[in-house]
């Protein structure tokens, strides 16, 4: 099925965003971000960007101050989620212009618009950022 | 529209990220959600703007995993308002809030479909979206064809056709039956010529999951993707957009070659060899360069590249090429490539041939293990597992032994129990063995379970040469000062048995022995003291003649304990108090261990459980299963008597038949043996010719472990002369036909399978079947443990599972041939769909020199093994069953013709069927309720509650009650359960007599189900 879910994550653990595409309650979610944010946030710039984590493959990345967190099945090339979330990034980067954790936190729903162009149903579907952007865009237009 | 346009959420916002503490920002949280409760209230008062804010904020209070139990009714009305932005919102907080199984999601099917049948491609887009993240079974039936179609429009913009991919993807998984493979293969072939990447990715998943399924219907579709991937490799028609880093699409590519290696061949020799063109390409030309982006991206290609040469058994040069870049891989700087060098090193494990090549890289491997990322030492432990074998086992096991006083706690109890799997498998000498085994209890007991140290004691009592080395080496440990617990019950237990055999050694008389062990008693808990005791009691019976003052000592300490609180101590104190007195008869009762009968290791099935593995490492276990233990445990004579089990490690040698304290499964169990041990009389025949053929061959998982070795009395008359599997092929093939006789009965069997979950479930003189079964939720692991026997291979095997329709089984590939006392673990993979008592069935088949043997075997994939017990309290119970009124929810039925019982003993049934009887539910005591969740796809978790009211005066009748939220469950329960009462299958007791004939309206609701019911059908066939 591939991609699990997507999370965006501050240094001191805050969520900032938060996609699942397994349904899980909201007592797993709240276990599983506890456990994997702990796990991750422990790490240094030397380690890998793989945290084995129950049957998740957690691949992760770290932006100034936010965490990018990927959960995956063992069907996901782990390099290509790595850039995958560094697509991501550029793509908002190109939207708000350089961007920071309190973009995504004021524009939860603009992020949310990106990734829902960029992912769906735990598969990658669209990697173009004009593609991605362009019904933001049209929406900002229409507003 | 953006959220800064919405003010008051943004001070929400503002509002929870000044919070200093979690306990502002949930009090803000609260404050939040009573505000939109109320407003919802009077929802007339609301503007399209003011419920899209309200809901977004919901959102967010979710993402902070606070429970938002309302508003879900707002967020799903969003979706039909006319304009987009609330439709969006409405869209987009649905499919985040809600998931398939939600009630309200049935309410938006309609405006769904009409958003996807619509002209608008932006509700198209938005519509297609939530249906491929959260729709359900009901979305499957009611928009596949429309979705299709909009996949294959030619005048669908790609915008639209690459969600309309994902989303049929979606409804396929929950109903396969709406892509018709004779008619899809096609138009999934034509989608693969598509020039847009955008649709060409997500058609990609698409292909992916339906190759997996059925890679035969879409063998059109491989030349195509070669296609893709040679316009990738060589950037043809590939838009700016689409390149990343200057790398054409990579995510494509490497979901390209994903799907390639769901086709287990490529036979046409062009398509071959233009892929091998781009594969050699991709190995030789990958660079490492400075952009860190770049370089993931074009090793992302190199990774999947390198799974796909592996997975198309390349020749052996582009192997070792391969296998010469991870060696490159795993020793480089960058710890991601490290990572992934060693894990796809252990991929190519499963390539044969290329063991050797790996080999030369055990030292940077072993390095790898020290690696400051715990990651990198986990994939490296991994592949050191896999790789090890006999040539390097030494060296191995003791890098892991060296490594584990230094390992993190997280990794120790795997690899002490990694270590302790080697050793046993691939022990060159079993001394070494026992070494190893020691010295991993010394350096991290903690992380040492049982079984380890139960496993080192059954080799030790069953090889005679080993003995007096395992006594010396636990005097010795026992000298050190502190040592750890399960040193000390290890020691005691192997000292007790055979410290005789130090006799003459300095510091190894009986006196200093018990002095040694004494010093420890203080320190152990009450666990430890009867295994003391134990070796207190064998002590003295070996002490000739006997030393007067040991034995003061000795009765004192049995004396303190013989009122000790703990019944086990107690109980052992007492009894070797007594047969001590005994004197000379204390020989024979106290006689040594008899040999353990040869089983299974539990650690190699400890290993399968504790390893939450994935499945492509999963080939790789099943590869290391498949060996079996070297280490070779001597059983030159049958056990003596009803297999003594390693977790009861009693020091008395029971004569036969003649104990009283064992357990009623014991002695049930005894009593198996002891009937068969009087129709065969000799030693099982092929003993004797073929000592080592004889030590092998765990057979047996659980339970009648001591039959395991034994020979079919009638096939072992027939045997005589012949003595071993050769003679089989010289006699008369119609007489032999009719030998093969099922040993044990396979109704009841299976009958003792629906209520446990390991056993054996079929034996006959050449094989033996068990099971061990894993259930979670409405997942289930199954293995098949298929065990020869005999001295010759079992060939032709076959396997087939015909599963009915609410089961999905996935059986891993059984070998055609099983070696000689070999025995091969399969791995079912079950998943319960929907609730039914239908039944599957394994038709097994096998061909032993000329016999050629077929069984069809019930599998106990039953429905109370998708049962969770569930204990309700009076306040849940009652509002869930008055809630549930009548039928089709609620079912009620008088039953007559139960099998007349106790009410405990009916509780007991109830329980043992995972049917939890909740007492004090009922004021009537001649009343039961249960309670239980039963789980399965389509339901997931749902509660069932279950009443019985029995009539004291009338004990074959009853008035059940069953109600549960899911129509066919509630049916499907109750006749589940009336079988049970009307029948019960206990194993070993004789068939319940029957009731007497009921009158047809007595059970109005299900007259034919006896003669409809697959399972008693089959119970007819076999």
């Amino acid at each position: 099925m591939g991609i699990r879910f997507v999370l965006m994550v501050n240094k001191q653990g805050q969520t900032r965003l938060a996609q699942y595409y397994e349904y899980l309650t909201l007592e797993e979610r709240r276990a599983l971000e506890g456990e994997i944010v702990r796990k991750c946030l422990a790490r240094n710039e030397q380690q890998c960007s793989f945290v084995e984590h129950r049957n998740y493959k957690v691949v992760y990345r770290r932006y100034a101050s936010l965490f990018f967190l990927v959960g995956v099945d063992n069907e996901e090339n782990e390099l290509a989620i790595l850039e995958f979330i560094h697509l991501l990034v550029e793509t908002m980067d190109r939207h708000f212009g350089n961007v920071c954790e309190l973009d995504i936190m004021f524009h939860l729903e603009k992020a949310h618009f990106m990734l829902e162009e960029m992912v769906m149903n735990g598969c990658i579907v669209e990697t173009s950022k004009s593609n991605i952007l362009s019904p933001i865009q049209l929406m900002d237009k229409a507003s | 529209m953006a959220l800064s346009g919405m003010r008051g959420l943004s001070v929400f916002i503002s509002d929870i990220r000044n919070c200093q503490n979690k306990e502002q920002e949930r009090l803000r949280v609260d404050k939040e959600l009573g505000k939109i409760r109320t407003r919802f209230k009077n929802e007339k008062g609301l503007t399209p703007y003011e419920k899209k804010k309200y809901v977004w904020k919901m959102l967010y209070i979710y993402m902070l995993g606070y429970d938002v139990d309302f508003g879900h009714m707002e967020a799903v009305s969003l979706i039909s308002a006319p304009k987009y932005p609330e439709k969006q919102v409405g869209y987009i907080v649905t499919s985040s809030l809600l998931n398939e199984n939600h009630d309200f999601l049935r309410l938006a099917i309609n405006t769904v479909r009409n958003d996807i049948i619509g002209r608008n491609e932006t509700f198209q887009c938005l519509a297609l979206t939530l249906v491929g993240n959260i729709g359900g079974r009901e979305f499957a039936e009611s928009l596949a064809p429309d979705v299709q179609k909009l996949l294959i429009s030619s005048s669908c913009r790609p915008l639209v056709r690459k969600k309309a991919a994902l989303c049929l993807l979606r409804l396929y998984r929950k109903n396969p039956d709406v892509v018709n493979v004779d008619g899809w293969s096609d138009r999934m072939a034509q989608l693969l010529d598509e020039r847009d990447l955008g649709v060409l990715t997500s058609s990609m998943s698409l292909l992916v999951a339906l190759v997996s399924n059925n890679h035969e219907a879409y063998w059109s579709c491989l030349p195509k993707c070669v296609k893709i991937l040679e316009r990738l490799a060589r950037n043809q028609d590939v838009p700016q957009e689409y390149t990343y880093y200057g790398i054409p699409s990579p995510w494509l590519q490497v979901k390209t070659m994903r799907a390639l290696q769901y086709f287990p061949t490529i036979e046409d020799p062009n398509t071959r060899r233009s892929l091998f063109e781009v594969l050699q390409r991709i190995l030789m030309g990958t660079d490492v360069v400075k952009n860190v982006n770049k370089n993931n991206a074009s090793h992302a290609v190199l990774f999947e590249a390198l799974a796909l040469v592996m997975h198309l058994d390349a020749e052996k040069e582009m192997m070792s090429q391969c296998v010469a870049l991870l060696g490159k891989f795993i020793a480089v700087r960058e710890p991601n490539i490290r990572y992934l060098g060693l894990e796809n090193m252990t991929r190519m494990l499963m390539v044969t041939d290329v063991q050797d090549i790996i080999k030369r890289h055990q030292a940077q491997i072993i390095t790898s293990l020290k690696d400051p990322d715990i990651s990198i030492r986990r994939r490296a432990l991994d592949l050191l597992y896999g790789m090890c074998d006999v040539s390097n086992a030494k060296d191995i096991v003791e890098e892991l032994l060296q490594y584990l006083s230094s390992a993190d706690f997280a990794m120790r109890e795997e690899l002490s129990l990694k270590a302790a799997i080697l050793a046993e498998k691939f022990a060159p000498d079993l001394s070494w063995y026992v070494d190893v085994i020691l010295q991993l209890i010394d350096k991290a007991g903690d992380f040492v379970s049982d079984d380890i140290w139960f496993r080192v004691v059954q080799f030790v009592t069953n090889n005679e040469d080993l003995q007096p080395y395992a006594a010396l080496k636990a005097r010795e440990y026992l000298d050190k000062p502190a040592i750890h617990e399960t040193m000390v019950k290890v020691s005691a237990y192997i000292l007790g048995e055979y410290s005789h055999l130090l006799a003459r050694r300095p510091g190894c008389s009986p006196k200093e022995i018990f002095n040694v062990i004494h010093e420890k008693l203080p320190t152990v808990s009450t666990s430890t003291i009867p295994i003391l005791l134990s070796t207190y009691a064998k002590i003295l019976m070996h002490t000739q003649p006997p030393d007067q003052e040991l034995q003061k000592q000795i009765w004192a300490i049995f004396s303190k304990y013989e009122s000790c609180i703990d019944a086990e101590i107690q109980q052992r104190a007492v009894e070797y108090q007594a047969l001590s007195m005994k004197g000379a008869a204390l020989m024979d009762v106290l006689a040594e261990m008899p040999k353990f009968p040869e089983r299974q290791s539990s650690l190699l099935r400890k290993a399968e459980d504790a390893e939450a593995d994935t499945a492509e490492q999963s080939a790789i276990k099943l590869r290391a299963q498949q060996q079996t233990s070297s280490a070779l445990v001597l059983t030159d004579q049958r056990p003596a008597n009803g297999s003594p089990s390693v977790s009861q490690l009693g020091p008395v040698k029971v004569p036969n038949m003649s104990n009283v304290n064992q357990s009623p499964a014991e002695q049930e169990l005894t009593h198996a043996n002891g009937a068969l041990t009087v129709v065969d009389p000799q030693p099982p025949s092929t003993s004797s010719p073929d000592l080592l053929g004889d030590l092998l061959g765990p057979l047996a998982i659980e339970g009648p472990a001591g039959t395991a070795p034994q020979s079919d009395p009638r096939v072992a008359s027939g045997l005589e002369g012949g003595a071993n599997g050769e003679a089989l092929a010289i006699a008369p093939i119609e007489e032999q036909n009719n030998t093969v006789q099922p040993i044990g009965d396979i109704a009841e069997r299976f009958h003792a399978l629906c209520l446990k979950d390991s056993g054996v479930l079929y034996e006959d003189p050449y094989i033996q079947i068990g099971i061990k079964a894993d259930w979670r939720a409405h997942h289930g692991r199954v293995v098949l443990f298929l065990g020869n026997k005999n001295t010759a291979p079992l060939i032709s095997v076959q396997a087939l599972i015909l599963p009915p329709a609410h089961l999905k089984m996935e059986l891993s590939l059984v070998p055609e041939t099983i070696p000689p006392r070999a025995q091969v673990q399969c791995p079912l993979e079950v998943i319960n769909l929907q609730p039914s008592r239908d039944l599957a069935v394994l038709d097994f088949s096998y061909k032993f020199g000329t016999h050629v043997v077929n069984v069809k075997l019930r599998l106990p994939a039953v429905l109370n093994k998708f049962l969770q017990p569930i204990s309700v309290s009076a306040e849940e119970f009652f509002p869930q069953w008055r809630s549930l009124s009548g039928p089709p929810l609620k079912l009620q039925e008088v039953v007559r013709g139960v099998r007349p019982m106790p009410l405990a003993e009916m509780a007991n049934l109830f329980n043992s069927l995972q049917l939890m009887v909740c007492p004090g539910l009922d004021p009537n005591t001649n009343n039961l309720v249960a309670s239980t969740t039963f789980y399965s796809e389509r339901t997931r978790a749902m509660l069932c509650l279950i009443r019985i009211e029995t009539d004291p005066a009338d004990r074959t009748q009853l008035r059940m009650t069953i109600a549960s939220g899911d129509p066919t469950l509630t049916f499907e329960l109750k006749e589940f359960i009336k079988e049970h009462l009307i029948s019960i299958p206990i194993p070993s007791r004789a068939p319940a007599p029957m009731p007497a004939p009921m009158p047809p309206q007595a059970r109005p609701t299900s007259p034919p189900t006896a003669s409809l019911d697959p399972g008693a059908l089959l119970a007819g066939l076999l």
